[in-house]
């Protein structure tokens, strides 16, 4: 028989015991409903990841340290820029920056700034970690839900607080285990108030003090002798503009910074770091050199490729690629496992058309018998009861599709409704990517087929002069 | 495999040939013997009865020459076909293109309409669509059912359901029509309007006739040949002047 003909008599069949094959076929769509909802859930908690994980800047940022930390502390700059044999350490300064930043697929590069200072709040004094943040920083994840604002520009003397460090300022402790305290009430009292920024800077020698942006000078010439370099203590006013909610630097662990500033801002007052005492050589140079440099890659995809070229160049390279490689095998496995369950009310609704089509041979023998009479060969009767079969597996998985789309929907804006509740954004984790439309329909159909195998056999086999016997 | 019309078929050949026929089959202990060793000859164009009791064998027979049944044992020749021989898929082609079929409960497929039923074995057939409506048609105008093509098989009579039978019996052109007490189910004159048919397609369409009866009289008064059959086995095999019918007479139902 023909494929249209097949379809036809099917889809006849099919009308003609209509509650039957309807349940049959609902069954199926629920089996295709709970493995679209929960494969789409899956996926839909991927792309949260890793949207947010783009996002926090872990996994498309790579840094870059020089290898002199190493080695060749005494070697002539000069010569090595001469020769930039790859391997070669090499110095890391504005030129090199400007350098990686013009490697394809980087977005930008910013010198690292960190050092541990004293900060003085209504005449109290608070050591902590201090990091600088580019402008783009404004984009990433981590100042959601903050309070009050970004810097107003590059170069303002401006500080955004993380939470804790808040809590510090304000004498409160921090809560245990219970609720944490609202980051709206923290800011409250902060926001505008200024803060006081005791630190070491780096001045060159012998022309100390004479450094830009330095309102308040304090100076306690500490002259090393012999040094290339003096640092002279120095006070920066600084404006609190924000409160971070959430932890911007959770991955750094124990060096973490509390305070945030501005990058332009942070590279003018030549802060004396930890790494200078290192790279005591270089200080006459006229040219910033970085202890280390945050390379922002435009894919997480592409991480690897700039991290070669910048090891190319002749510097040492850091990134956390290795962990999205492991978090997309664990969202492998969830898949997995997700569509295993999901599958397994499609197996029920499997037995049900097996059940029903079994069913439907001990209707139709006499009309099979007579399909058989008039020259029905057993292949045309196997490919009817097949067709049959693949049009619920069609029907009920096009249905189900739907229902699955229609239930993720539903629990999305449930867990939506919930998260402002919470006073928490709103959170897309639930996606249907057209392969799983395609695929879920697909697999419904694959899976009535094999169910079809046994009665279409059987119905085959049927004898035709006992069939046509049986009333 | 020829799909020649009837006609074509000379009139006089063997088209029909069983030798020492038998199908024997268990019920529990017990062997029977549903045909036991038959051979007979029907000629093409012929119209032959097959007669005898109920459990005679007869409509065993009938289902060995149409191919719904294998033989335990002997052969049957169907127009040069050794039906034991063939495989499934051969059988039911053979049923498909050379055998038209009749049964006493008309058989056709409740959900379908009668053009649908008719144009069933077209699809087996795997005739086009556009060609499939056409031979419909002229099969349902021939036994006069035209104007009710689109109405089921429980819509109709008895009478109509056979003709619708009939018909489709008829679409493929076979050259042995097989009828198994096409008129059990109906009142004499319906029995007689079909029996006036069978012999129709008989003598214009030069199809060849095997009817299993057991009414005598009908046997007599539509086949040119009677063969009896009881337990399984050939009784007796004589040739009838077949009489005509007058219609309204009495004997339709013994």
């Amino acid at each position: 028989m023909k494929i249209p003909d097949l379809t036809e008599l099917a889809l006849r069949n099919l009308r003609e015991s209509l509650l039957r094959n309807s349940l049959t076929t609902i069954g199926i769509s629920v089996g295709v409903a709970s493995l679209v909802a929960m494969l789409s859930l899956g996926i839909g908690l991927q792309q949260l990841a890793s949207r947010r994980l783009v996002k926090s800047g872990l996994f498309d940022t790579v840094v870059v340290t020089s290898h002199r930390d190493l080695r060749g502390m005494g070697r002539d700059r000069d010569e090595e820029r001469n020769a930039p044999t790859p391997g070669e350490s090499r110095v890391l300064d504005e030129p090199a920056r400007q350098e990686i930043e013009r490697l394809p697929n980087v977005l930008e590069a910013y010198p690292d700034i960190r050092f541990v200072t004293e900060l003085r709040y209504e005449d109290k004094a608070h050591l902590t970690m201090i990091s600088a943040l580019p402008e783009s920083a404004k984009s990433i994840d981590a100042f959601e839900g903050m309070q009050g604002n970004f810097f107003s520009s590059d170069t303002a003397p401006e500080v955004i607080l993380q939470k804790t460090f808040a809590e510090e300022l304000l004498g409160k402790t921090p809560a245990r285990g219970g609720d944490e305290s609202n980051v709206a009430d923290l800011a409250r009292p902060l926001l505008g108030k200024e803060l006081t920024m005791r630190y070491a800077q780096r001045a060159p020698s012998p022309a100390p003090a004479s450094t830009t942006s330095a309102p308040t000078t304090n100076s306690t010439d500490s002259d090393l002798a012999g040094a290339a370099y003096s640092v002279v203590s120095r006070e920066q006013r600084l404006k609190i503009v924000g409160v971070a909610d959430l932890d911007p630097e959770s991955m750094r662990g124990p060096t973490r910074a509390k305070v945030f500033l501005p990058l332009k801002l942070a590279e003018s007052l030549h802060v004396m770091q930890p790494t200078d005492l290192r790279e005591v050589s270089r200080a006459a140079s006229d040219q910033p050199v970085y202890a280390s440099i945050s390379v922002r890659v435009k894919n997480p995809a592409q991480v690897q490729l700039v991290e070669d070229a910048i090891k190319k160049m002749g510097f040492g390279t850091f990134s956390i690629l290795d962990a999205t490689r492991s978090l997309r095998q664990f969202f492998a496995v969830l898949d997995l496992f997700l569509g295993i369950f999901g599958s397994l009310a499609l197996a029920v609704a499997s037995i049900g058309i097996v059940n029903t089509l079994v069913m439907a041979i001990l209707e139709r023998r006499r009309e099979i018998g007579i399909m058989k009479a008039i020259g029905a060969s057993d292949g045309d009767v196997k490919k009817l009861f097949f067709a049959e079969a693949g049009a619920m597996g069609i029907l009920g998985g096009i249905v189900g599709v739907a229902l699955g789309w229609s239930i993720g929907q539903v629990i999305n804006l449930g867990t939506n409704v919930y998260l402002k509740r919470q006073s928490l954004p709103p959170e897309h984790f639930w996606a249907v990517p057209w392969w799983l439309v395609g695929g879920a329909i697909l697999f419904a159909f694959l899976v009535s087929l094999v169910s079809g195998l046994y009665p279409a056999g059987r119905a085959a086999k049927l004898d035709p002069v006992q069939a046509l016997r049986y009333e | 495999m020829t799909t020649a019309p009837a006609v074509s078929a000379a009139r006089g050949t063997v088209a029909i040939r069983s030798e020492n026929l038998c199908r024997h089959y268990r019920m529990g202990e017990t062997l029977i013997r549903a045909v036991d060793g038959v051979s007979l000859e029907v000629r093409a164009g012929e119209f032959v009865a097959l007669l005898g009791s109920s459990g005679s064998g007869k409509s065993s027979v009938l289902n060995l020459i149409a191919g719904l049944d294998r033989p335990t044992s002997g052969s049957v020749i169907v127009q040069d076909r050794d039906l034991a021989k063939l495989s499934r898929e051969e059988l039911a082609k053979y049923r498909l293109r050379v055998v038209g079929m009749v049964f006493q409960s008309f058989n056709l497929i409740s959900s379908m309409t009668l053009a649908e039923n008719v144009e069933l074995p077209l699809r087996f057939a795997e005739v086009d669509r556009s060609q499939r409506q056409g031979m419909a048609n002229e099969a349902l105008q021939r036994v006069g059912l035209r104007a009710r093509m689109n109405h089921r098989p429980s819509e109709l009579s008895g009478g109509e359901q056979q003709r619708a039978a009939l018909a489709r019996a008829l679409i493929n052109r076979p050259q042995l029509l097989l009828a198994d007490e096409p008129t059990g189910n109906l009142d004499s004159h319906t029995g007689t309007e079909i029996m006036n048919m069978v012999r129709e397609f008989n003598r214009q369409l030069g199809m060849t006739v095997v009817m299993v009866t057991h009414e005598r009289a009908l046997a007599e008064r539509y086949a040119q040949r009677m063969i009896f059959l009881a337990d399984g086995k050939l009784i007796d095999d004589r040739p009838n002047a077949p009489t005509g019918v007058h219609s309204g007479t009495g004997g339709g139902q013994s």
